[in-house]
């Protein structure tokens, strides 16, 4: 076997802890030929707003970008299950020749009236950026024919990077807010808030949503997990925005601080330390009610009692072996690293798809010596630090998945597409008991590395 | 059915992209990339989706578009693409297919192909296939078939043969990695010198590894595909691509190669007619392992034929694969009563209604170009008591509680999609085996009783 190159232009996006002075370029364009682990912008739009349930979600453009997206996450919804659709306008030649403008609204004509949804969102791909249909003047036609909000998001793929799509999501959901309001004839408490950036993947909404309930703050509108559009209208009457997931919605918590003066907060729900935090800072936020405060204590200590046996167990099990992460974004890259110490795992190799400068800076300061950094992986690069690191587990998406398990190395999906809750205090234990039952199976002894 | 709502949106689709069957075909060549032509989104959702399904890594490169590209096109992408995959990968064949995007902005890939070989005159390249695959120009089993015949025309283009060579061109179409597996093992069980075009049998179905490795062991080897231009003469599996041109009628054309174009070989029909046609181009007979074989599935097509005999059963798929489905069911006595495709050849109604006699008493419905949506308004009429296809009719079964039996491509809620064999006697028989007991558990569950025998 020849020895696996580094190309290049790439070597400045790979930085070992402890070797050179950090400067880790990141923020860049995937280069041509090479085998990205990333998505497009459309694919961006499509994560954050996806499990927003009541409304129509159609994809404008030839079938590929729908059909790859259709029911692929494992967002939960307690009602409606409109978002599990795949709705494409499935355009043919004539319609690239022609324009798709006339389909697109004939589409959202049959569809709005068959589903009856709160909303529309209407996903402008690739093609449909080039051959320049009008998709804002046919929604805004739709909206005032059928008195629903239907709202373009410009999520052209080769426009940019995920996080473009991210942007173009927020922009769409900051267009409802400010649409509705909460009913103020029932009980509402003014330690209201927003969960943004928590798509409820395995119920993790609900958990975290308990959670914020049990120490007395109410919750506005979770965006967009297990969400509806008449809560998103509401959500500027929240007095505080926590932010999950901040690549994805910072943005949105941005616009809403400039119009709404609403402030927001960065936080993660995964791991002890960083869900406790998370409680710890709003409570914080409403220091007028020490209630809070103390309900929030209780809270913590109480579940942590629940589930640290267990963890001990594991811990003991797991202690010394060696994990790997390449996750989307950085931001959850630092709660894992936490939630692995926790268990007695050293973290070996850390990257991610859409990291920025500080996300990098802060990662370094987080890792131990030897750790590698790494931004926009291809498998090359993964496999090749995975195996010279001896990592027992890989931590990553469904495309990460395959390298560590060809290479006979454990592996934990922590991406959309899992079924099982890792968020909470019992997100945690679940975290613990998958990493246990992977890291430990015998069946490692069979995979050509051990031989 | 409203036909306003059948033109202008698809549900749930019942097909996938031109790319995504390119790329799959490449991946079955010894030493191969594919390259995806275009923006990174579409190479990514296509690598997920193929690795959920064979569960193997799968290595997809893309040439990247950014918006500059877009407006002054994707020559200098290309150019980067083949240089950065050959420093990384050194290849001995680039597959490069194109996306939506490439197509809508009118790049001229062969151009860019022999600028680049010019450029390049005095390096060693890897063989560059090119193959267009604008999506909107038909399905992911348009683009494997493409593929295919744009390999053969190009690699055997540049030589001139003068020997005949005794050995058998094969094309199966997309099978699984079971199939294909099955395939050599019967040419080598005949002692009959073959090319298989493509092999991704141990590509994505493979050992784990000590090292990554950048080509899985096996694939077509360019040497032969090359060599295709001498052989005695084609099998090709599918009656709708009979009906197309293909690489099989290319090399029919070329080198005056007789082409057995024939049905995917599923149930006893079919398979008799894949044998025959290899013992009539080679002179030699069945050996005794499939005789066996044929007769055994026979003993158990009577020992439960009373359980499948009127049985109603909604196909889908790629057409294809819907008609070789069809040809077995009808030889079992299971009624079609549902035959639906995401494709639009033209010709699937017509192939269905060749294979069955009574076509029109029995009422079969037959739709091309349709979408899950179609398939379920359909099925909640027809009432089918199994549904045979791709996992994503899970939703379907699991609304109508009709079983559905996992065939064809993808497999996404099991683990076994590159092991499900489907041709041949032996894939015959673990298909009718699955179906037979899946009716037994059914009726088992349902009764009152519980017998313990069937
Ligand atoms: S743009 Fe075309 S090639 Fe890309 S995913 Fe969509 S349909 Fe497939
Ligand atoms: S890159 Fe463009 S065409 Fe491809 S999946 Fe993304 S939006 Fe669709």
């Amino acid at each position: 076997m020849t020895a696996i190159h580094i190309l290049k232009e790439r070597e400045k996006q790979i930085y070992e802890k402890g070797s050179q002075p950090f400067d880790l370029t990141c923020d860049k364009h995937s280069i041509a030929g090479s085998i990205s682990q990333r998505a497009c912008v459309f694919c961006g739009s499509r994560v954050v707003l996806y499990p927003i349930a009541d409304a129509l979600h159609l994809v404008h453009g030839p079938i590929g970008c729908a059909a790859y997206t259709w029911d692929i996450r494992g967002a939960l919804s307690s009602g409606p299950q409109l978002h599990r659709f795949s709705f494409s306008t499935d355009l043919k030649e004539k319609d690239v020749i022609f324009g798709g403008e006339k389909k697109l609204y004939q589409a959202l004509n049959t569809l709005i009236d068959t589903y009856s949804p709160k909303a529309a969102f209407v996903y402008a791909t690739c093609i449909v950026g080039i051959i320049g249909d009008d998709v804002d003047s046919i929604c805004k036609k739709m909206s005032k024919e059928k008195g629903i909000p239907v709202l373009p998001v410009h999520s052209e793929g080769f426009k940019g990077t995920k996080k473009d799509g991210y942007k173009a999501a927020c922009e769409a959901l900051f267009k409802l807010v400010g649409q509705g309001s909460i009913n103020h004839d029932s009980e509402t408490s003014k330690f209201r808030i927003n969960i943004l950036g928590e798509f409820n993947i395995g119920g993790e909404a609900w958990i975290i949503k308990n959670y914020y309930e049990k120490i007395g703050v109410q919750v506005v509108s979770v965006m967009t997990g297990d969400s509806r559009i008449d809560d998103i209208k509401s959500a500027h009457e929240a007095s505080l925005n926590v932010v999950q997931c901040s690549g994805s919605m910072t943005t949105l918590a941005k616009m809403m601080k400039e119009k709404y003066d609403i402030p927001f907060i960065r936080v993660s729900y995964f791991g002890i330390e960083d869900v406790s935090k998370a409680l710890y800072d709003v409570s914080a936020h409403f220091k007028d009610n020490p209630q809070i405060l103390e309900n929030t204590k209780k809270l913590v200590s109480s579940e942590i009692q629940n589930i640290y046996p267990e963890l001990q167990k594991i811990k003991k099990a797991l202690f010394g072996k060696k994990a790997a992460i390449y996750v989307g974004g950085a931001f959850k890259a630092f709660s894992l690293i936490k939630a692995l110490r926790l268990i007695g795992m050293d973290v070996v190799l850390v990257g991610s798809q859409t990291g920025d400068q500080d996300d990098y800076k802060m990662l370094k300061e987080l890792c131990d010596d030897g750790t590698v950094i790494v931004d926009d992986a291809n498998p090359l690069e993964l496999s090749k630090y995975i195996v010279e690191k001896k990592a027992d587990l890989v931590i990553g998406g469904v495309k990460e998945r395959p390298i560590a398990y060809k290479m006979g190395i454990g592996f934990c999906d922590h991406n959309h597409e899992r079924k099982i809750p890792l968020a909470g205090f019992i997100g945690m234990l679940n975290f613990a008991k998958e990493v246990y039952a992977t890291v430990m199976s015998p069946v490692w002894k069979f995979a050509p590395r051990h031989l | 059915m409203a036909t306003e709502e059948y033109v202008t949106v698809t549900k749930n689709a019942c097909k996938l992209c031109t790319p995504l069957g390119a790329s799959l075909f490449f991946k079955g060549i010894c030493g191969s990339i594919p390259l995806l032509h275009g923006s990174q989104g579409c190479s990514t959702y296509i690598r997920r989706y193929l690795i959920s399904h064979f569960k193997e890594p799968v290595d997809i490169a893309c040439s990247n578009f950014g918006e500059q590209t877009a407006i002054f096109g994707g020559e200098v992408n290309l150019k980067v693409a083949f240089d950065n995959i050959i420093r990384q990968y050194n290849p001995e064949f680039i597959g490069v297919a194109t996306t939506c995007l490439s197509e809508t902005i009118g790049d001229d890939v062969p151009m860019f192909i022999r600028k680049y070989k010019e450029a390049n005159r005095d390096n060693k390249l890897p063989q560059l296939v090119y193959v267009s695959t604008a999506s909107y120009r038909g399905t992911h089993i348009d683009g494997f078939h493409d593929s295919v015949k744009a390999t053969v025309d190009i690699l055997t283009s540049e030589y001139s043969y003068c020997k005949r060579e005794n050995s058998i061109n094969i094309f199966p179409g997309m099978l699984s990695p079971a199939d294909l597996r099955y395939l050599k093992e019967i040419f080598n069980d005949f002692d009959v010198p073959f090319v298989m075009l493509p092999d991704y049998s141990q590509i994505l179905d493979g050992s784990p590894w000590k090292e990554y490795q950048k080509f899985p062991k096996g694939g077509t080897k360019v040497e032969n595909i090359i060599n295709m231009g001498t052989a005695k003469a084609c099998i090709e599996f599918g009656k709708i691509l009979a009906e197309q041109n293909s690489a099989g009628k290319l090399l029919n054309k070329r080198y005056d190669m007789p082409c057995y174009n024939i049905g995917i070989p599923m149930g006893i029909h079919e398979t008799d007619i894949f044998f025959n046609s290899i013992e009539t181009i080679t002179g030699k007979s069945t050996p005794e392992k499939y005789i066996e074989e044929r007769g055994r599935l026979i003993d158990s097509y009577i020992d439960s034929h009373k359980y499948v005999m009127g049985v109603r059963a909604a196909v889908y798929g790629e057409e294809d694969m819907v008609v070789a489905i069809v040809s077995f069911l009808n030889e079992i006595g299971i009624i079609p009563v549902l035959c639906a495709s995401g494709g639009k050849s033209g010709y699937f109604k017509d192939k269905i209604r060749e294979m069955i006699s009574d076509f029109d008493e029995k009422g079969i419905v037959v739709i091309d170009d349709s979408d899950f949506s179609h398939i379920e308004t359909f099925a909640k009429q027809l009432k089918p008591d199994i549904l045979i296809g791709s996992s994503k009719g899970y939703a379907i079964s699991r609304s109508l509680k009709i079983p559905l039996i996992r065939v064809g491509f993808p497999i996404h809620d099991r683990i076994n999609g590159s092991r499900i064999l489907h041709i041949g006697y032996r894939g015959a028989q673990q298909l009718f085996d699955t179906i037979v007991n899946t009716l037994l558990e059914k009726r088992q569950e349902s009764s009152v009783v519980g017998y313990s025998y069937m």
